[in-house]
C-alpha cells in the first residue's frame, strides 16, 4: 500500500486506488475458475416468448393480483414495523459486544433461510412471514439505529444540566434532530421490505413471488408482466402513498390482511427443536465416530464447495456491481443530464433494482442455461442500479463550481474523484449483501451454500440444513468485518445510510 | 460588598491529550461578582469557564459558545430544556408533544426581555445567529440558580443589543462570570476583568481602573 488516500495530486497511487485494483485482479481470478459457460442452443428463443409477453401484459386475473399485492405490502409494512420497534430496543443496548454479535449472525441469515426455518416451525401461519422478515431487520435495524445514535450531535445533551432524567434526555436533546434520519433510513428499508416479502412468495407465502414463480413454471409470461408492472408501480408510487399519517391506519389494518386459518402446531415447534436440527447421528444415539464423519462429510461434500463457489460468485458480482454503479450512476445526476434525461434515468434504475435479484437471475437462466453467469449479471444489474441511484444523489450535492467541462472530462477530473470514496464505501457496505443474496440464486441451482441449503431442506434434513445456514452466517459475518475493516483503513464513511 | 467565595481555584492546571491548556490558575470568585474573561482566540477562556463549571459543586447555569440547541425543537422546548430535570419524564413528554400554557406564560416573559416572543414556536434551525444566541441565553435565565456561565453569548448580536443582554444577566443571577472578547463591553457591563495569555490568568482587576487600551497589549505577542 502506497500513500494516504487525502494526498492531493498523487491520487492515481492512492490506497483507494491500490485496493481497487486488488479487488478487480481478484475478481479475475475468481472468474478464471467460476463456471460461465453459455449451454443454452437457441438462447433468443425463450426470450423472445418471454419479452412478447411484455407487449400483452394480461390484467385478467385481476383479484388473484390484488389478493398478492395486499399480502406483500402488508408483510413488509408488519415485518419493518416490528424490525424497526425491536431494532429500536436494541439500538439502546448495542454496545453490549453479545448484542452486537448476536445482531451480526441473525442479520446474516437472508430472508429466505428464515422463512423456510419459520415454515417447518410455524407451517403457512401468518407468523412464519412476519418473523422471516422481521428477525434479520430487527438486526439490521439495530446496528444502523445505535450508528444513527453515535453520530448525532451531542452538543445538545451536553448543555443540558446533569440532574435530567434519561428518557427527558433523549426525547429533547437526541431524538428531534435525528428525526428525519430515522425516518429516511426507515423508509429505504421499507422498500427493501417489499422486495423481500414479494421474494418470499418463492417459498410459497402468498405474496408476489408466489403468483410470480407460477406465471415462470406455467410458462404464462403476459401474466408475468402484468405482476412485475403492478410490482414497478408499488416502488415507483411509494412517495405518494407512504405517509406518516397513514402508517397507523396500515399497521392496524395489515394483520388482517395477513391473517389466514392456519394454527400453530406445538408439536412441530417441540419437533423442530428436539428432533429436526439435531445431527442424526446423535437421533439415532449412535457413535461419536458417526457424529465425526457425518460432520466431515458435510463439511468436504457441502460446506466447502458451497464456500467456494459463494466466494466466487461474491467476488465477481462485487466487481461487475462497482463497475455498473460507475457506468450507470451519471444517468441520475444533475451533473450530466437534465430533467428528462434524468427521469429517463431514474425508471431504467427504478425497473432494475425493483426487480428481485431472482427473477432476473431466472429469466437469465433460461437464456443462458445453468451456469454462474446468469448469477452473477443478476447480482450485478440489480445492486449495481442501487449504487448508482445513491451516487446519482450524492453527487447532486456537490457544488458544479467554475469547471466548464462537460462529458467525460467532467466525469473523470470533476465528479469521479470527488465520489470515488463515497462510492467504495457503498461497495464495501453492499458487499456482505451481496453474499447474502448469493442464497437466494442457490435457491435456483447455482452451486453457492444456498444451493445446498435449500436441497438439505428439500431432503428433509433440517439437521444439515441448520449447519450450512450456521456455516453461511460465519461467512457472511466474516465479508461484513473485512469490510469494515477495509473501509476504516480507507477513511471511508459513508453519507447516505444504506446497507 | 460581596459575600462569600463561590469559586476558588487553587494552582489549577487543565491538560489536552499532551498539551497543557492553562497552568497555575489561582481564582476566587465571591457571590455577587460580575466578571468578564478577556483574552486573545486560544487563550483558553473556554477551558477556564470550563475548569470553573467542573469546580462548582452543583449545577450551574451554562451558556456554551456553540450554543448547544436542538435544530428541530422549536424555540419554546429549547427554553423548556432549562428546566428540564425540574418535572418527571412524563410532564416532559407530554409537553413536548403539546406545550403546557402555564410553561408557555413563563417562557414568553423571558423571550419578551430578550425580543424574541414573535420566535417562540419557530424551530431554531431557522433562526440568525444573534437569535439562536439569545434563544441560548433564555434558556440559561429560564434554568437560573446561583451561577451564571457563559462563553461569547453575544458575540453574534449588534453592540447595542449586546450590552442590554448582559445588563440583564444580573437581574436573574447573583454571580455572573462571562467569557468575552470584545473589551469595551467587558469593561462597561462587567466589575471586575481577569485577562488570560496563553493559558495562564495575567491580569485580574477591578473594571474601574483599566480602559480599551490598557487591555490591548494582551492581544499581542
Amino acid at each position: 500500500m502506497t500513500s494516504s488516500a487525502d494526498t492531493i495530486g498523487k491520487y492515481s497511487h492512492s490506497a483507494r486506488w491500490t485496493v481497487s485494483w486488488w479487488f478487480v485482479a481478484i475478481a479475475l481470478v475468481c472468474l478464471w475458475f467460476a463456471d460461465t459457460e453459455i449451454s443454452t442452443l437457441n438462447p433468443l428463443l425463450e426470450l423472445g416468448r418471454m419479452f412478447k409477453g411484455l407487449l400483452n401484459p394480461s390484467f385478467n386475473s385481476l383479484d388473484e393480483l390484488g389478493f398478492a399485492l395486499l399480502q406483500t405490502i402488508a408483510f413488509a409494512m408488519l415485518g419493518v414495523a416490528f424490525g424497526a420497534v425491536i431494532g429500536f430496543g436494541l439500538a439502546l443496548v448495542f454496545h453490549r459486544r453479545i448484542v452486537r454479535v448476536v445482531c451480526a449472525l441473525l442479520r446474516s441469515v437472508h430472508e429466505i433461510f428464515w422463512a423456510l426455518i419459520f415454515l417447518q416451525i410455524f407451517g403457512l401461519h401468518p407468523i412464519t412471514g412476519l418473523l422471516a422478515l422481521g428477525v434479520p431487520y430487527a438486526a439490521t435495524f439495530a446496528k444502523i439505529y445505535s450508528e444513527i445514535l453515535d453520530e448525532g450531535d451531542p452538543r445538545a445533551l451536553n448543555a443540558l444540566s446533569p440532574g435530567v432524567d434519561s428518557v427527558s434526555a433523549f426525547f429533547y436533546a437526541r431524538l428531534p434532530d435525528l428525526w428525519q434520519h430515522f425516518k429516511t433510513y426507515t423508509s429505504y428499508r421499507l422498500e427493501c421490505g417489499l422486495r423481500a416479502s414479494a421474494v418470499l412468495g418463492f417459498v410459497g407465502l402468498p405474496t408476489l413471488g408466489y403468483s410470480l414463480s407460477t406465471a415462470f413454471m406455467e410458462g404464462l409470461y403476459s401474466q408475468l408482466w402484468a405482476i412485475l408492472i403492478v410490482f414497478y408501480a408499488l416502488i415507483i408510487t411509494m412517495r405518494f402513498w407512504l405517509r406518516s399519517a397513514l402508517i397507523p391506519i396500515y399497521l392496524i389494518v395489515a394483520p388482517f390482511v395477513i391473517s389466514n386459518d392456519s394454527v400453530i402446531s406445538f408439536d412441530n415447534i417441540h419437533r423442530f427443536f428436539t428432533q429436526d436440527i439435531i445431527p442424526s447421528p446423535v437421533q439415532r444415539g449412535e457413535s461419536f465416530g458417526e457424529l465425526f464423519s457425518w460432520f466431515s462429510t458435510l463439511l468436504s461434500e457441502q460446506a466447502l464447495p458451497g464456500i467456494i463457489g459463494t466466494v466466487l460468485l461474491g467476488q465477481v458480482a462485487l466487481v461487475a456491481t462497482g463497475a455498473i454503479a460507475l457506468l450507470a450512476f451519471p444517468l441520475t445526476s444533475k451533473q450530466f443530464f437534465g430533467p428528462v434525461g434524468r427521469g429517463v434515468g431514474n425508471v431504467i434504475l427504478v425497473v432494475l433494482r425493483s426487480t428481485p435479484e431472482y427473477m432476473l437471475a431466472f429469466i437469465l437462466l433460461l437464456v443462458w442455461g445453468p451456469s454462474m453467469l446468469p448469477a452473477i449479471v443478476a447480482l450485478a444489474l440489480h445492486n449495481g442500479a442501487i449504487i448508482a441511484h445513491l451516487m446519482g444523489q450524492y453527487s447532486n450535492q456537490l457544488q458544479r463550481g467554475q469547471d466548464s467541462h462537460s462529458g467525460l472530462n467532467r466525469y473523470g477530473y470533476a465528479v469521479l474523484p470527488r465520489i470515488y470514496g463515497q462510492f467504495l464505501a457503498f461497495l464495501f457496505y453492499r458487499w456482505e449483501v451481496i453474499f447474502r443474496e448469493t442464497a437466494i440464486l442457490g435457491v435456483l441451482g447455482i452451486a453457492t451454500l444456498g444451493f445446498y441449503v435449500d436441497s438439505a431442506i428439500q431432503d428433509i434434513r433440517f439437521d444439515r440444513a441448520v449447519f450450512l445456514i450456521l456455516i453461511t452466517a460465519i461467512l457472511n459475518v466474516l465479508v461484513d468485518s473485512i469490510s469494515s475493516r477495509i473501509r476504516s483503513s480507507l477513511r471511508l464513511s459513508s453519507v447516505v445510510k444504506m446497507r | 460588598m460581596h459575600g462569600s467565595p463561590v469559586i476558588s481555584l487553587i494552582e489549577k492546571e487543565a491538560r489536552y491529550e499532551d498539551s497543557v491548556a492553562l497552568s497555575d490558575i489561582n481564582l476566587t470568585v465571591n457571590k455577587g461578582e460580575k466578571l468578564a474573561i478577556v483574552g486573545p482566540s486560544g487563550a483558553g477562556k473556554s477551558t477556564l469557564l470550563r475548569l470553573i463549571h467542573e469546580a462548582y459543586p452543583v449545577a450551574a447555569a451554562f451558556v456554551p459558545q456553540d450554543d448547544g440547541l436542538v435544530e428541530t425543537l422549536s424555540v419554546f422546548h429549547n427554553v423548556y430544556m432549562g428546566r428540564l430535570e425540574k418535572r418527571p419524564a412524563w410532564y416532559n413528554l407530554l409537553n413536548l408533544m403539546r406545550p403546557f400554557s402555564a410553561r408557555v406564560t413563563e417562557v414568553e416573559a423571558i423571550l419578551q426581555q430578550l425580543e424574541m416572543t414573535e420566535k417562540c414556536f419557530e424551530p431554531v434551525g431557522r433562526l440568525s445567529g444573534g437569535q439562536r444566541q439569545r434563544t441560548a441565553v433564555a434558556r440559561s435565565l429560564y434554568q437560573g440558580g446561583d451561577l451564571l456561565l457563559a462563553d461569547e453569548p453575544v458575540s453574534a448580536v449588534d453592540e447595542h443589543q449586546a450590552e442590554r443582554i448582559l445588563r440583564l444577566l444580573p437581574v436573574y443571577f447573583p454571580t455572573i462570570i462571562v467569557a468575552l472578547h470584545d473589551t469595551q463591553l467587558a469593561l462597561d457591563t462587567c466589575e471586575r476583568i481577569v485577562g488570560l495569555n496563553d493559558g495562564r490568568i495575567v491580569l485580574d482587576l477591578p473594571s474601574s481602573e483599566l480602559s480599551v487600551a490598557g487591555l490591548a497589549h494582551l492581544y499581542i505577542d
